[in-house]
């Protein structure tokens, strides 16, 4: 039996939770495994939990403005200690200006959830989204 | 990654090749066996400790001051924690790794290479998850991993079946006022080789205490009295394991009663090893896992071949005759 | 009185049958059952027999008189306007005094610091946990120095200005306080709030450095210490406001308010300050949410519940002491990114609220804040929303004006009896002691778990579709989102560093060190830390120094996760 298994990740000092915790449980009802990592995580923890978890998203919530760098910091630590993420998705979730959505995409984020986004969208976008990178990627 | 590069990154502790590995064994890929059966002779190693306990009495916390404490006393040690997934969504809240912290902030366990944190969801029911658990600890064994704590809501008859991989199984409990002690009711007592009293601060814990106590030693005469009668075997290992359970009491979040604990799970590993019970009982244990593993692929092929038979109209009991007939017969 | 409320209730009975029975089957919209946003049930009418339990005198009366309902000054609006202070801060104290000095010349009244999240946790600029996060969400300060910065070219005789700053609150109030010294304002003329409420913290904001006791500790220090050294300056605001953004009800949000305002007059008296001294320096700090009516109940509630609690529980005995004073700001948690302009609407009804709630103080939030911090443009009709209230509208003329509406006061008297049960349920698990009530309520995440299962709710409600949010669940649009965004500059961090260097090496660090010595003693000793805290703060002792000696005695606290 395979599960989608998710990584909910609060990187930097950022304290809002909000957002984090009410998308875990609704993840959780829509059939994912999900691991959340608390408050206050540096780059390094979430990508170790990412590799020794062997997740298949990697949702990060940020909502301090520091997404830049903090969050192409998590995916150079990933790629550095041994994960993939050309094969996982990674998503930001948080109040992430327009500006910001290049560097973020080019950095290796898949998808960008500004504030208000339905859970839904969420949720369809990891269903369709996981399986058509991992296509892409086995060739 | 294929079955080669797997069981040589595991055997030389690269993380991402036993992460990937174990995530083989949860999904029932047709490689995780192959993986298995090369890594096997590199298993026995570790310690294997099981961690049960209602919801709330603080496994996790537990869980987090051993490994800290382990680590102190220069042991690796890798953590398999297993939630209990809905049997309504299939989903899961994996929360145990959040409770993972040292004291220390510059000791971060989340960053120390000597340990390896693993979350499982139970995936239901019949996901085997007893079995995939005991596979996901030989992965961690063989990996290096010298203590291995497996950690377990008790609640129920899949859960015990977990903890049968553990070498040493300690019992968390919590303080409580009644006469009606809860834990009474999870059929998890047996199990337990140490009992915890967790946040021993609070009103109840004597009670608790004095119940346990009382439990056990009623356990000890019931031994005596079956000595007489028929569980011999069963009699005679207990008795050679000369072992008395303890009933400690810990404040686990203030790190208070953990080095006993400790101490009392190396000296159990102790008195295992030296009375040759360790061995004794892994053997066992690779004995029912082979005879479960054999039937499960007779199973498979048996529903394949009789399938025809399967269908007919008959009573369960004559068809079962029909189909062990057939079987015996090849 | 009771024969006419005999007479009423046989009328709205006829009314109900006769009038609106026949309408009800004719009824167009999709809910059926209405609610407030804290799910009370909202009848279709209210009449006099819906308040006929409720004694104008006794619990209406006049505005600057026990029970305070009314507003806590007899005239109001009408002698004062509220202090129009937004909520503002970035970069380097640079960078933020321009935005102050813009803000006062357009009109604002009272300055309001946003510092960024290294300082609020108490980290300096340069500590590798701050790397990325300087002068992002706020300003960044290290030292006296910034603060000298900050406030180049305001008087602070003539400015009150309000800190958001919770662990390192004494070290900040401090430092204000040697501004005034320097420019040579009167200690009495100092005005201004730390927030320096830690309860919610715990609760729901999650800047949290120290344990909840300790935490608890430098807060009645603060007290002892700021009501003879700054006896105009409010020591405290404690929040409803974070309670409220992390998903809470209105109804939760008061009553963990005012429980955790009783728990710290608890223990402020348990320390042997004098109540009637320090409740003057005390404040509150409230949410504007969406629900109109629910939240002018809740602010009318809020001062009659702690006017009773500070006469009758604590027995206070001068009436300024019964006072609830507080600040508003509208709820950034109902901004959406998507058609941003929809936010000044949303702005407006929330600010109408706070208003006619009788609030000391408001924060209208800016349109574009669910993208980033404000722009320029954005703050400016922030502002003016405030203004036009004030100055337009005409609400600012008359005291409570909606005083004696059957709905609102039966509101505020249900969400008053609501909020009751909640602070009793607390009390009961502190066996008597709101503290002992509140530190049991962090312990075993009570107050996380309730305000978890609200958030919860709101959001499925929202997936489901029965709670409608323009613009996003709602009358969507496909539109073009990238609007003009503040920007911060990404030197800030480098020029931060450098400035903090710089008055590392420039500073007498003998005296700094000694400073900090004697912090640490205070700490083992169980003395009150603020003079040592001052000392330090003159000295230029950074603020991840004195909080890292706390670090050290105290110890520091991951919050347990409840999902």
């Amino acid at each position: 039996m395979e599960k989608i298994r998710v990584l909910i990740a609060k990187v930097g000092l950022d304290g809002h939770d909000r957002g984090a915790k009410v998308l875990a449980r609704f993840l959780r009802d829509a059939g994912f495994e999900v691991i959340y990592t608390g408050l206050h995580r540096t780059p390094q923890e979430v990508a170790r939990a990412a590799v020794d978890e062997d997740v298949d998203v990697v949702g990060i919530s940020i909502l301090s403005g520091a997404h830049i760098p903090l969050v192409p910091r998590v995916i150079q630590y990933i790629r550095e200690y041994g994960g993939n993420p050309d094969e996982i998705l990674i998503l930001v979730g948080g109040t992430i200006p327009h500006d910001d959505f290049p560097k973020l995409k080019e950095a290796g984020v898949d998808g960008i959830f500004i504030p208000g986004t339905p859970i839904s969208e969420i949720i369809r976008f990891i269903k369709e989204e996981l399986p058509k990178k991992r296509m892409g990627k086995s060739k | 990654m294929n079955v080669e590069e797997l069981v040589e990154g595991i055997l030389s502790k690269k993380r991402r090749f036993l992460a990937r590995a174990i995530t083989l064994v949860e999904n029932e890929h047709p490689e995780s066996k192959e993986v298995l059966r090369r890594i096997y002779p590199r298993t026995g190693n570790a310690h294997v400790i099981g961690i049960t306990g209602f919801p709330g009495v603080g496994k996790s916390t537990i869980v987090s001051k051993l490994t800290e404490e382990f680590r102190k006393r220069g042991k690796s040690v890798g953590i398999v924690a297993v939630d209990p997934s809905s049997p309504f969504t299939g989903g899961a809240l994996l929360g145990d790794r959040l409770r993972l912290e040292g004291a220390d902030v510059n000791k971060n366990l989340w960053l120390d290479e000597n340990v390896f944190f693993r979350s499982m969801g139970s995936r239901g029911r019949l996901g085997g998850i007893a079995k995939k658990t005991g596979d996901v600890v030989k992965l961690l064994d063989a990996a290096g991993y010298e203590k291995i704590l497996v950690e377990t809501v008790g609640a129920g008859q899949s859960e015990v079946g977990i903890l049968e991989v553990a070498d040493t199984v300690v019992v968390i409990l919590m303080p409580e006022t009644g006469d009606d002690i809860q834990v009474n009711k999870a059929g998890i007592l047996e199990i337990g080789d140490i009992f915890v009293i967790n946040k021993a601060d609070l009103e109840g814990a004597e009670n608790v205490e004095r119940w346990l106590k009382y439990m056990l030693s009623l356990d000890e005469e019931t031994v005596m009295e079956l000595s007489k009668l028929s569980h011999a075997d069963e009699v005679k290992l207990m008795q050679k394991l000369k072992w008395k359970k303890p009933v400690l009491k810990t404040i686990a979040d203030r790190g208070i009663g953990i080095k006993e604990l400790a101490n009392e799970i190396e000296r159990h590993y102790e008195v295992l090893k030296k009375n040759g019970i360790l061995q004794e009982k892994r053997r066992e244990k690779a004995k029912l896992s082979a005879l479960e593993l054999a039937i499960e692929e007779i199973r498979a092929e048996i529903a394949k071949r009789y399938k025809d038979l399967l269908d007919r109209e008959m009573d369960p009991y004559t068809l079962a005759d029909r189909i062990v007939k057939e079987v015996l017969k090849c | 009185m009771g024969e006419l409320t005999e007479k009423i209730n046989e009328k709205r009975r006829e009314w109900e049958k006769e009038c609106l029975e026949p309408w009800l089957s004719k009824s167009e919209r999709e809910i059926k059952k209405f609610e407030t946003l804290s799910g009370i049930e909202i009848a279709d009418i209210y009449d006099p027999s819906d308040i006929a339990h409720i004694d104008f005198l006794r619990d209406i009366g006049y505005p600057g008189q026990f029970p305070f309902t009314r507003g806590v000054y007899p005239t109001m609006y009408r002698g004062r306007l509220w202090t129009m202070r937004l909520f503002s801060g970035f970069g380097t104290a640079e960078d933020t005094n321009r935005r102050w000095k813009m803000l006062l010349e357009e009109g604002e009244t009272g300055l309001s610091t946003a510092f960024d999240f290294p300082t609020l946790m108490g980290l300096d600029s340069d500590d590798p946990l701050a790397d990325g996060e300087v002068g992002k969400c706020g300003v960044a300060v290290d030292t006296l120095k910034d603060f000298e910065i900050l406030f180049d070219g305001i008087p602070l005789d003539k400015v009150s200005t309000s800190f958001t700053i919770n662990p390192p609150a004494g070290i900040i109030l401090a430092m204000y306080t040697a501004i005034g010294d320097m420019q040579g304002v009167p200690r009495d003329k100092i005005r201004g709030t730390i927030q320096n409420d830690m309860f919610k913290e715990f609760h729901a904001q999650n800047t949290i450095v120290l344990p909840p006791e300790p935490s608890l500790k430098i807060i009645v220090d603060i007290f002892e210490w700021g009501v003879k050294n700054v006896p105009k300056f409010n020591l405290i605001s404690i929040s409803g406001y974070h309670i409220r953004e992390a998903g809470s009800t209105a109804v939760q949000e008061l009553a963990f308010t005012i429980a955790d305002g009783m728990a710290y007059v608890e223990a402020a008296i348990e320390r042997g300050i004098d109540i009637d001294k320090l409740a003057p320096q005390l404040s509150f700090f409230f949410n504007a949410h969406n629900d109109f009516f629910e939240e002018i109940a809740k602010f009318r509630a809020a001062r009659r519940m702690w006017a009773k609690i500070m006469k009758d529980i604590y027995g206070a005995k001068d009436p300024r002491s019964w006072w609830m004073k507080f600040h508003v700001q509208t709820a950034g948690c109902t901004l959406t990114a998507q058609q941003p302009l929809n936010n000044i609407v949303r702005v407006t009804i929330q600010a109408l609220a706070a208003v006619l709630g009788g609030c000391q103080s408001l924060h209208t939030n800016s349109f574009d804040e669910a993208w980033a911090l404000p722009s320029e443009e954005a703050v400016r009709v922030a502002l003016r929303t405030q203004q036009i209230i004030a100055y337009e509208s005409g609400v600012a003329n008359v005291v409570d004006p909606l005083a004696g509406s059957y709905y609102v006061e039966w509101l505020t008297d249900k969400i008053e009896r609501l909020a009751w049960k909640y602070i009793e349920k607390i009390r009961e698990m502190g066996n008597g002691s709101m503290v002992k009530g509140v530190l049991k309520g962090i312990e075993n995440g009570f107050f996380v778990r309730e305000i978890s299962d609200s958030a919860a709710r709101y959001q499925k409600e929202i997936e489901e579709g029965s709670r409608i949010i323009v613009g996003v669940n709602k009358f969507k649009i496909e539109e073009d989102l990238r609007i003009p965004l503040l920007k911060v500059d990404p030197e800030v961090q480098r020029r931060q560093i450098e400035r903090l260097r710089k008055v590392k090496a420039e500073r007498d660090n003998k005296a700094v060190k000694e400073n900090l010595e004697w912090i640490r003693s205070c700490c083992e000793n169980n003395e009150n830390v603020m003079p040592a805290v001052f000392e330090a703060v003159k000295s230029y002792a950074t603020i991840g120094e004195i909080m890292g000696v706390f670090k050290q005695v105290y110890g520091t606290y991951r919050k347990p996760i409840i999902i």
